[in-house]
C-alpha cells in the first residue's frame, strides 16, 4: 500500500486525529499524541497494513517553532514464501507525532514495537521529549548527570564536565575560534 | 630506586646500570589494550603480522592495567569514558608511559568544534609522553611513536626521576 492509501485508511478509521503528511522523501501521516497508541497498534495489527517493524525514531527540533516532531519510520516486513527466498517489503510509512518543546510528552509505544524502547530513550536524552509509560526512561548516550539536551538547536555547550574543560571554555579564553557556536 | 635519587651531584652518570635498566625498560614495553575507536584498528594492524609491534618487545598486550607499563590511548575519549581512563591510569604501576594516538586524543580531532561529548585531548586527563598525529595514524607512525618513546626512556637515569607527575 502506498502512503496515501494508508493515510486514507487511517483517516477513515480515526477521523481528525490523523492527517496525511505527504513529505516527498518520506511520505506518511501525522498523528496527534493522544491517538498515537491506538493508531500504532492498528498499524501493526491490521492485516492490510501489518507494519511490524519500527526501523527508527527520528526527532526533529522545529526551532524557532516551539515544537518537536518525532518521525517513526515503519516498514512492513513479509516473511519469505519458500525456504531460501528473501524477506520482502510490504510498504513503508513515516508516522509523525508533534509535541511541545518544553515538557512535551508522548505515549510510549514500546509494547507495540520493542525497538522503541531504546529509540525513545535516545529521543529523551538528546531532545528532551518525555515518554509516558516507558519502563526505563533514562539517558542512553550522555552520562546520567549531564545537563541539557545536546541535539536541541539552542543547546549551549558546557564549559566543563566533572572538572575537565571543554572546547567552549577554551574558545572563551582564546577569543573564540568558533567552538560550539 | 629511592635510595639513589638526588644523592649525588647533577652530572654523575651511572652509566652501565642506567644503560642496562633503560635498555630493559624500553625493549619490553607491555601495552594495555586500550582501543576506544577507529585508531584501535590501526593498533591491531600494528600488532598483526605485517607491521609486528612484537619485534620491539611491545607485543604482549595485557588486558589488565596492573601488568602493563604503556597505555596507548587509541581512539576518541568521551566524557563518560574519562573517569575510567583516569582510574585505569592510576592503577598502572610505575614506571608508566602514555602514548596519545590519533587526532582525537591529541586535541579532540574532527570532533573539536561540535562534539559536545568529546574530551578535547586525552592530556586533559592523563599526562602524555608521546603524541602521534594522524586520523588514523598509519601503523608505521605508531611504530615511530613507540621508538620515540623508547628514545625518551633511554635518556632517563635512576638518579633523577624522569617520570612526569
Amino acid at each position: 500500500m502506498t502512503a496515501q492509501e494508508v493515510a486514507e485508511l487511517l483517516i477513515a478509521r480515526f477521523g481528525t486525529a490523523v492527517e496525511a503528511a505527504p513529505v516527498e522523501v518520506h511520505p506518511g501521516v501525522r498523528v496527534t499524541p493522544e491517538a498515537w497508541p491506538a493508531v500504532a497498534r492498528f498499524l501493526r495489527d491490521d492485516p492490510r497494513l501489518s507494519f511490524n517493524m519500527l526501523r527508527c525514531i527520528s526527532g526533529l527540533d522545529l526551532h524557532p517553532e516551539p515544537q518537536i516532531e518525532l518521525v517513526y519510520d515503519l516498514i512492513a516486513m513479509r516473511a519469505p514464501e519458500a525456504t531460501g527466498a528473501l524477506w520482502s517489503c510490504g510498504g513503508e510509512l513515516a508516522a509523525r507525532v508533534r509535541v511541545a518543546r518544553d515538557g512535551g510528552r508522548v505515549p510510549s509505544v514500546w509494547d507495540v514495537w520493542p525497538a522503541a524502547e531504546w529509540h525513545e530513550r535516545e529521543a529523551f536524552d538528546l531532545l528532551g521529549v518525555g515518554f509516558d509509560g516507558h519502563p526505563d526512561l533514562r539517558r542512553i548516550l550522555c552520562p546520567d548527570d549531564w545537563v541539557g539536551h545536546p541535539l536541541r538547536k539552542d543547546y549551549e555547550f558546557p564549559k566543563e564536565y566533572q572538572g575537565i574543560p571543554s572546547a567552549a571554555a577554551a574558545a572563551e579564553d582564546a577569543g573564540g575560534c568558533g567552538a560550539g557556536d | 630506586m629511592g635510595w639513589i635519587q638526588n644523592r649525588f651531584e647533577e652530572n654523575l652518570a651511572i652509566t652501565s646500570l642506567d644503560w642496562a635498566l633503560n635498555w630493559a625498560k624500553s625493549n619490553s614495553l607491555w601495552p594495555m589494550t586500550f582501543g576506544l575507536a577507529c585508531c584501535a584498528i590501526e593498533m591491531m594492524a600494528t600488532g598483526a603480522a605485517r607491521f609486528d609491534i612484537d619485534r620491539f618487545g611491545a607485543g604482549a598486550f595485557r588486558a589488565t592495567p596492573r601488568q602493563s607499563d604503556l597505555m596507548i590511548v587509541a581512539g576518541t575519549v568521551t566524557y563518560k569514558m574519562a573517569s575510567r581512563i583516569r582510574r585505569l591510569y592510576n592503577q598502572m604501576p610505575d614506571p608508566k608511559y602514555v602514548i596519545a594516538m590519533g587526532a582525537c586524543t591529541i586535541g579532540g580531532g574532527p570532533y573539536f568544534k561540535y562534539g559536545y561529548h568529546v574530551v578535547k585531548g586525552v592530556d586533559l586527563i592523563v599526562p602524555v609522553d608521546v603524541y602521534i598525529p594522524g586520523c588514523p595514524p598509519r601503523p608505521e607512525a605508531l611504530l615511530e611513536g613507540l621508538m620515540r618513546l623508547q628514545d625518551k626512556i633511554r635518556q632517563g637515569t635512576i638518579a633523577r626521576p624522569a617520570q612526569p607527575a
